[in-house]
Parts: structure tokens; C-alpha cells; sequence
């Protein structure tokens, strides 16, 4: 760890972690962000195995649905317990699956401290270190386009799981989009508010546990559908 | 393409309606008393339709469609499809307040950040 890291204990950070159903990872996943980021929050979006009793035990803060919501509303849970906390300054949202750096994460954190931004997004296509399949990189692409057009934000990664806000845009992005549409969602508030934002370039872990686990295509058909009819 | 133009063009504008209350916001008063009138004069044309089922069938000739049953089978798929879509709308308005209620649930029963280091 850097020097930084540990002038700046990040105590005024939570990392709002939407878990659900990810017991085989999940516990290595809050060790390894602890390091970094001592509050964490994860919210169970209603597992059926026991992935919240691990994440706790690992030394992550719990909050359950009691119904599942999906990940759009687990984000937002996240936010509102992490409003709750004065002290909080930024939330950054990370996947429970384990493809996210907490270094990438720290980074983006340190710009929003340094630069006057409201808003960090992690850009998986900035560089060219993550991997992705070629039909998942043609969707992502799409998925790009459509964004820029239909927020006028302009973006390399519309779906990028990892990204860092301050209380500023914590007040404007309110997700209602439960299901997985939050991502386009949250490009879009973040333009009505015209919130300062950058672009952070993050290497994201394609294991194959995260593959097996991760969107399927057909998932893209049903955000457009979430997007388009309000 | 130009035979039944009429009841063409009176089921597209119905569907056109329907989707555009879908796409518009407005709630409240003014769209509640609409939906209830609509249903009302649904009611109404229904009894009518009973009653003189030659009303019908003249309305059908009028319009270009052939059987008064084909035009009361035309409509019923509209009213099918208003009907799934409205449903839609309030199934979405509940669930987000059942996101609310869980949400805040949740929190309430979560241990207070202030607890942390």
C-alpha cells in the first residue's frame, strides 16, 4: 500500500457493496477491500445461501432486504445507510464478485479528493488491460452508444460497476431503476444535474467464476426495455 | 393496404393513445376520472351492443368492417391491451412502494454506521 493510503484512512469512505448469492467469493472480497476501505456496507438483496453471515463475519457492516429488489435497489439502499453516517464524505460501489480492484476504487477516491469532481466512473475501455469476449465488447459498445445519445453524457463504459461520488451527486442520483437499468440510469442523473464527472480507467478481473456468474446478454435486451418504457 | 382504411385508422389512433398515456407522466384527478368515464362508456356501448346488435353491426358497415362481431373483437383487443398496459403502470407504482417500505426497514434494522471505527 502507498503512502497515501495510509495519511488518508479513509474513514470518510463507504463502499456500498450490493450482495447477493455470492458465498463462494464474497468473504475474500471484503478482506481484501477492508485493507483499503475500513466501512463497508453491504447490502443483501435477499441471498439464499449465506453469503450475508460471511460478509459480516469478514467485517462488513450488513443491511438486508427482506424481499429481493434486484441491484438497482441495493445500490440505492447502500446510499441512503451511507447518508446516514455525517461523516461520510464518498461512497464508492463495488461488485461482490470479486472482478473489482479496491487499488482502482482507492484511485478514483484520490481524484475526488484532488480534482473538482462529483463523480468518478471506472472506464474498463480506456486502456486496453481488461478483456473482455467479442460479443460482450460489441454489447458494451452499443450499450455506450445508446447512452451517449439518450443522456448527452459522454462515456467509454456506460456499465461499469465501480465508481466513486461525493454527497453532491449522492443527492442527485436517486435510483428508482430496481432491476439492472440502474446503470443507465445513474449516466442519465448524472447528467440532469450536470454533475462533474471523469473517467477513470480500472482493469476489471474477467475470472471464471465472474463469467459464469455475469450478465447475460439477453439481460441487455431487457434494459432497453426497462429504459424505454418508464 | 386501402380496404378497411377506416377501422385501420380508428384502431391505430386508439393504440396511439394508449401509448401515449403510457409515455406520459400525467397522474392523478384528470387521468383517474378519464379512465373511470372510459370504462363507464365501455359499459354503455356493451349494454347498447347487447340490446341492438344491429347498432353494431351498422357502425361496422359504416366504418368498412364487415361483421359487427369482427368490429367488437377490434376493440376488445384495444381495451386488452390498454388494460395491460395500465396494469403495468400501477404494478410499477407499487413496486417502488414496496422498495421504499423494504429499504427503509432494512435500515432501521441494520446496525448504525456510528458503531464503526
Amino acid at each position: 500500500m502507498t503512502a497515501t493510503v495510509k495519511s488518508t484512512s479513509n474513514t470518510d469512505v463507504w463502499l456500498v457493496v450490493p450482495l447477493y448469492n455470492e458465498a463462494a467469493v464474497i468473504s475474500e472480497v471484503i478482506r481484501d477491500a477492508l485493507s483499503t476501505f475500513p466501512k463497508i456496507v453491504c447490502v443483501d438483496d435477499g441471498s439464499s445461501d449465506d453469503s450475508a453471515a460471511l460478509a459480516e463475519e469478514a467485517g462488513a457492516v450488513i443491511v438486508r432486504h427482506p424481499i429481493n429488489l434486484g441491484q438497482g435497489a441495493a445500490l440505492q439502499t447502500g446510499f441512503d445507510y451511507a447518508l446516514t453516517d455525517p461523516s461520510m464524505r464518498y461512497v464508492v460501489t463495488f461488485d461482490s464478485d470479486g472482478q473489482h480492484r479496491p487499488e482502482d476504487a482507492l484511485a478514483m477516491v484520490e481524484r475526488l479528493r484532488r480534482e473538482p469532481l462529483d463523480v468518478v466512473l471506472g472506464s474498463r475501455f480506456l486502456d486496453g488491460r481488461t478483456k473482455p469476449g467479442f460479443l460482450k465488447r460489441i454489447v458494451l459498445k452499443l450499450a455506450v452508444v445508446f447512452t451517449n445519445i439518450t443522456t448527452g453524457v459522454r462515456l467509454t463504459d456506460a456499465h461499469n460497476g465501480l465508481r466513486a461520488l461525493n454527497r453532491t451527486a449522492l443527492d442527485a442520483v436517486v435510483i428508482q431503476q430496481n432491476r439492472m437499468a440502474h446503470a443507465s440510469e445513474i449516466v442519465a442523473l448524472i447528467g440532469r444535474a450536470k454533475l462533474r464527472f471523469a473517467e477513470h480507467p480500472v482493469h476489471i478481473v474477467y475470472t471464471d467464476y465472474s463469467r459464469a456468474k455475469g450478465q447475460s446478454l439477453w439481460n441487455s435486451v431487457n434494459i432497453l426495455v426497462d429504459i424505454v418504457m418508464k | 393496404m386501402n380496404e378497411q382504411l377506416g377501422i385501420k385508422i380508428v384502431l391505430l389512433a386508439s393504440l396511439a393513445v394508449l401509448g401515449l398515456l403510457m409515455v406520459l407522466p400525467a397522474r392523478g384527478a384528470r387521468q383517474l376520472a378519464l379512465r373511470r368515464i372510459g370504462a363507464l362508456l365501455l359499459v354503455a356501448m356493451a349494454a347498447v351492443a347487447i340490446i341492438f346488435p344491429e347498432i353494431p353491426q351498422a357502425v361496422a358497415e359504416f366504418i368498412g368492417v364487415g361483421r359487427g362481431a369482427d368490429l367488437l373483437l377490434y376493440g376488445l383487443v384495444v381495451a386488452f391491451i390498454g388494460s395491460v398496459l395500465a396494469s403495468r403502470a400501477e404494478r410499477k407504482k407499487l413496486t417502488a412502494q414496496i422498495t421504499q417500505l423494504a429499504r427503509a426497514q432494512a435500515i432501521a434494522t441494520a446496525a448504525k454506521p456510528e458503531d464503526r471505527g
